[in-house]
């Protein structure tokens, strides 16, 4: 019996979205308002899938306390109230959430082995929403 | 093919127990949700149903039906009770949410007519919710 359990944690960050390979001209045409150069900042909620069976003796895919400890470890740490593009995963690529979801799933895929890791979803507003999952995974 | 879900809610109470381990390992793998006196949670149901439109009625199923089916099924059986004692599922599984998704969708697979099951998800918090899909 295999499922899907989803954790949700939230995160305030800073960023400035801003292309090294852009003029300033084209980055403030494609960013708009994100590119204003002392950066803004977001509430993200970011939601956790993991799979897995269920197992019989606790009749859990995982111990949430295990996740918990780990995104905290790993995440919270290092990115809860920090300006992204300060970070190193950032020095190279522009900190849109699209990038912040990939970012946030290669790492806890490292560092996370209690249960598969599915998806990795981000509520950048209650407008916007970004996923993150390998091609094959999506249910 | 159409996907439609349906929400409703229900409150009660569980506790975390596996008789074959010890006091000290249901304390540590369950940690306060081994508390005996059990404690509870107001959940939602999310159930998901996939189909194609009848061209006469424009339904995917008859809403009423499924609300219907919710309430027999779910509602009458989980709302204000204690899963344990109460749910028969649950006199030898844990009443964790990954088996409380397994359990509705087999009370509901078996009676949904004309739709298909799709995806029951059930939310323990807002910030906790387990899918579950069927066989995968």
């Amino acid at each position: 019996m295999k499922a899907h359990l989803t954790r949700r944690y939230i995160l305030s960050a800073s960023h400035r979205l801003h292309s090294e390979r852009l003029s300033d001209a084209e980055n403030r045409a494609v960013y708009g308002k994100c590119n204003n150069p002392h950066g803004h900042g977001h509430n993200y909620a970011i939601e956790v899938t993991v799979s897995g069976p269920v197992s019989t003796s606790t009749g859990m895919v995982c111990n949430l306390v295990d996740l918990d400890e780990c995104f905290r470890h790993e995440i919270m740490e290092r990115f809860d109230h920090q300006n992204l593009n300060t970070l190193p995963e950032f020095a190279n690529l522009v900190p849109t959430t699209e990038n912040l979801a990939a970012v946030v799933f290669h790492i806890l895929k490292r560092h996370f082995h209690g249960a598969h890791l599915q998806k990795v979803k981000i509520d950048e507003t209650q407008n916007n929403s970004f996923e993150y999952f390998e091609e094959t995974q999506r249910p | 093919m159409i996907y439609l879900t349906r929400k409703c809610e229900f409150s009660a109470s569980h506790y975390y127990h596996n008789p074959d381990f010890t006091l000290e390992e249901n304390q540590r793998v369950f940690g306060k949700c081994a508390n005996l006196n059990g404690h509870g949670h107001n959940y939602t149901l999310e159930v998901t149903v996939k189909g194609d439109v009848d061209p006469t009625t424009g339904f995917v199923v008859d809403l009423k039906r499924l609300k219907d089916l919710l309430s027999d099924e779910v509602v009458e059986a989980m709302d204000h009770r204690h899963l344990n004692k109460e749910v028969p599922e649950f006199a030898v599984k844990i009443p964790t949410t990954e088996n409380l998704a397994i359990a509705i969708w087999e009370r509901l697979s078996s009676k949904l007519r004309v739709a298909q099951l799709h995806r029951v998800r059930v939310y323990e918090m807002q910030d906790l919710f387990v899918d579950y899909y069927g066989e995968e």
